[in-house]
């Protein structure tokens, strides 16, 4: 049969071909009929937080930092609790890494605040004596690209049916709802209104006074994104 | 697999040399800058404040993992397919004006995607996923230039005077296929300017799937691209260049039978190795951890193969720089498809995983197998395509060892560095709290970090040597007659 093939190079790719689809058939197709349901307590991405994001992945800061807590003790004492699937529900790429350089950052919300990542963004090695980290100083006067992270956000919503502007149950028991605005300049207005709030937190005029004046820096549109990160 | 007197057409051949020797000294000068900037973080600014933002580690790692693979690797593939193709199918490119077109269209298209690569990279313009980085309108024209590469391959096949398709083609076929397949389907994605009608950036896209299942997606896509990218072509090169330097007959034809279903078949199932503990389906990742092993097979299964052609042959290995680099790349194949099985283990990942022991398994299997192996390959198309002998043979013995000692202190230096990081990462105290803080897992690896920016940089002396040596190769060593061509290539002093 072998021989045959080699003399018939259409047969011979087709055999290939199904060779190699098969176990990509086998492996993915079953994981895609059961959607991952999202956890209690995770919800999308507001506008500024999804900028924050694409900063982060502009960057490449997933070269560097994992957001994938194994189950193991050592981790789970170092991070918080394991990851769940429903948790990545949203995430639109995945950003689990392949390296660890520096921390996980996947619970980073819950130990560290706007103040220290301000700081920690400008001069680790300054914040962590040793760090090797990139200083990230252009954040802070880069503008963040909002008009893009609404364009994605009316994306997922249309073709995914991303739940915003629905009531989604917190770990609490409570309700909460992530609204999407329904123009690109209540977008805008919606983005700047969560920047003042981070802002708020923050020491470096510069940014305080682009904020004022309605612009929003890549620095704080990452911080609220990291905010997020619990 | 003989040739016979037939005017080969090596054009296109020619020009992805150039850019493999090109692009191959941009991302390693790229990864060089990497290392050195983890060892000392103050390279991150070597431009300056201003030019930070484009020479910082974060904006280059993509570009070096980009420009080796789809840079140096995939011409290197390509210039070996547009010479190995012509010979084993007994065939010239210059009988057909339309191959040699499609050829001409191939590379200068995929120069331009080079260029836009290049630009949209350093810019920040990344989908994030592990190679495959590129936004929606860099995948279409990979598409196109992909499709193009294929109907040059099938339509040389269609032309061929020798019926039965050598060992070598039927790696070349299973790379089209493999890499068609999985590139496709990783980089669906929804452009969000034409869903939001017309808001945002016109490039930016999302994926097409979430969280666990673009995991799943990107790991089938990331792992398998590890395996038509830097083992199916390259085993297609050895499969012809070894026998050929050598004048060694293949070893065993059944043995190359059974070791390419065998990977065909096996390969696509160890994905799931790179999500081992995550959230992922148990079943898949105890597959991916079990196929992992077996893959051991029918890798061992080629390299074995490669090193029994030699017998008998060994003084040919002192002898030749060109057979050193090929049996040292097959040596580091039948090494680095055993480490990767061992990393598979789902004990040992849980150690390995996100540690530099990866970063280490990977260039003990580029910088010593699928490197050496296109340099290799590329040594011995230059004076069948030149007419000339190598420029020199005592440079090529330079660049071998300069090289060999960079890919041994580049994993030497890594292993170290992953397990002792994996082990601080786990250490507890005897009260059971962690024993070390994050930043002392960093600190301590500065001396491995350092040894490690030696080592690539040796290597990327050595192909500045490399480039030298073929330049002066191909302008101005000493002329050869065809009957000198038959199989140990000339070389100079
Ligand atoms: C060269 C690798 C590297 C890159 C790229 C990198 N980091 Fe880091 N990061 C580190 C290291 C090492 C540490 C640990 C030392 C420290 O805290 O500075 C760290 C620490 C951190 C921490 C503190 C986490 C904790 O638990 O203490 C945050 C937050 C962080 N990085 C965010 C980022 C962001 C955001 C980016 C992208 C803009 C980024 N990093 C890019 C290496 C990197
Ligand atoms: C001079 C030679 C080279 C040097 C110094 C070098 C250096 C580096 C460095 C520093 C990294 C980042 C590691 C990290 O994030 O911790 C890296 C990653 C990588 N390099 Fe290289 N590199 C070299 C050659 C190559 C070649 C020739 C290839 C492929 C043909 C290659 C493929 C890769 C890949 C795939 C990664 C990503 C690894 C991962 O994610 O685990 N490198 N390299």
């Amino acid at each position: 049969m072998f021989h045959w093939l080699e003399k018939n190079p259409f047969f011979f790719a087709v055999a290939v071909f199904l060779t190699i689809a098969f176990a990509g058939l086998v492996e993915i197709l079953p994981n895609f009929a059961q959607q991952s349901q999202p956890t209690v307590g995770t919800k999308p991405y507001s506008t500024l937080e999804l900028a924050g994001r694409h900063v982060y992945i502009k960057n490449s800061c997933n070269a560097c930092h994992s957001q994938l807590v194994r189950p193991f003790k050592a981790e789970t004492d170092r991070y918080g609790h394991y990851s769940m699937s429903g948790e990545y529900a949203y995430d639109r790429p995945f950003l689990w890494g392949s390296k660890r350089t520096g921390p996980d950052l996947m619970r980073v919300g819950n130990y560290r605040t706007t103040d220290w990542h301000e700081n920690h963004m400008k001069d680790p090695a300054g914040v962590v004596p040793g760090s090797i980290m990139p200083a990230y100083r252009w954040m802070f006067t880069n503008l963040a690209d909002i008009d893009t992270a609404y364009a994605e956000q009316i994306t997922v919503k249309n073709v995914f049916a991303v739940p915003y502007n629905k009531p989604l149950p917190m770990k609490d028991g409570s309700k909460e709802v992530v609204k999407l605005a329904d123009s690109l300049s209540g977008a805008h207005a919606s983005a700047l209104a969560e920047a003042k709030l981070v802002v708020a937190d923050m020491n470096d005029k510069n940014v305080k006074e682009m904020v004022n004046n309605g612009q929003i820096p890549e620095i704080v549109a990452i911080i609220a994104y990291m905010n997020s990160l619990k | 697999m003989e040739d016979r007197p037939l005017e080969y057409d090596y054009t296109i051949a020619k020009l992805f040399m150039y850019s493999t020797i090109v692009l191959g000294i941009v991302g390693m000068l790229v990864g060089v800058i990497l290392a050195w900037e983890m060892a000392f973080p103050a390279v991150n600014t070597m431009l300056g404040e201003g030019l930070a933002e484009y020479t910082n580690f974060s904006r280059l790692r993509p570009l070096h993992t980009d420009a080796v693979i789809f840079g140096f690797t995939l011409s290197g593939i390509w210039a070996t397919w547009y010479y190995v193709g012509q010979r084993v199918l007994k065939v010239s490119m210059a009988e057909s004006p339309f191959l040699m077109f499609l050829g001409k269209l191939h590379f200068t298209l995929y120069m331009v995607g080079v260029v836009l690569i290049v630009g949209s990279l350093l810019m920040g313009i990344t989908t994030s996923k592990e190679y495959a980085e590129f936004e929606w309108p860099i995948d279409i024209a990979i598409v196109i230039i992909w499709v193009i590469w294929g109907m040059g391959l099938f339509g040389l096949i269609g032309i061929r005077r020798e019926k039965s398709l050598y060992i070598s083609i039927w790696y070349y076929i299973a790379t089209f296929l493999g890499i068609a397949m999985l590139y496709i389907f990783n980089n669906l994605a929804i452009p969000t300017y034409f869903a939001s009608d017309g808001i945002g950036a016109w490039y930016h896209s999302v994926s097409m799937y979430s969280g666990t299942n673009d995991a799943i997606v990107q790991w089938w896509y990331g792992h398998n691209a590890v395996a038509f990218g830097f083992t199916v072509p390259i085993v297609a090169m050895i499969y012809y260049f070894l026998p050929k330097e050598s004048g060694q007959a293949v070893y065993s034809y059944k043995l190359s039978i059974l070791s390419f279903w065998g990977l065909m078949f096996v390969y696509i199932w160890a994905g799931g190795h790179h999500l081992l503990f995550s959230t992922v389906p148990d079943w898949m990742q105890t597959m991916g951890s079990v196929f992992s092993i077996v893959l051991i097979l029918p890798s061992w299964g080629s390299a074995i193969n490669m090193l029994l052609t030699m017998k008998g042959e060994w003084q040919q290995v002192a002898e030749s720089p060109l057979i050193k680099f090929m049996i040292l790349a097959s040596t580091f194949y039948l090494f680095s498809t055993l480490e990767g099985p061992i990393q598979a283990i789902k004990s040992v990942n849980a150690l390995a995983h996100f540690t530099d022991w990866i970063v280490g398994h990977v260039h003990d299997g580029v910088l010593g197998w699928v490197a050496f192996m296109i340099m290799a390959a590329l040594f011995h198309m230059a004076p069948r395509v030149f007419k000339r002998k190598i420029y020199s043979k005592s440079l090529m013995n330079t660049q071998f060892w300069i090289q060999t000692l960079g890919v041994i202190l580049y994993f030497t230096s890594m292993w170290i560095a992953g397990i002792t990081q994996g082990m601080m990462w786990r250490a507890h105290d005897e009260f059971g709290n962690l024993a070390y803080s994050f930043i002392d897992t960093v600190t301590v690896l500065h001396p491995y970090y350092t040894i490690r920016a030696v080592g690539g940089t040796l290597y990327l002396v050595g192909m500045f040597i490399f480039a030298y040596n073929m330049f002066k190769t191909m302008t101005s060593s000493e002329r050869v007659d065809e009957s000198e061509l038959q199989n140990a290539t000339p070389m100079g002093a």
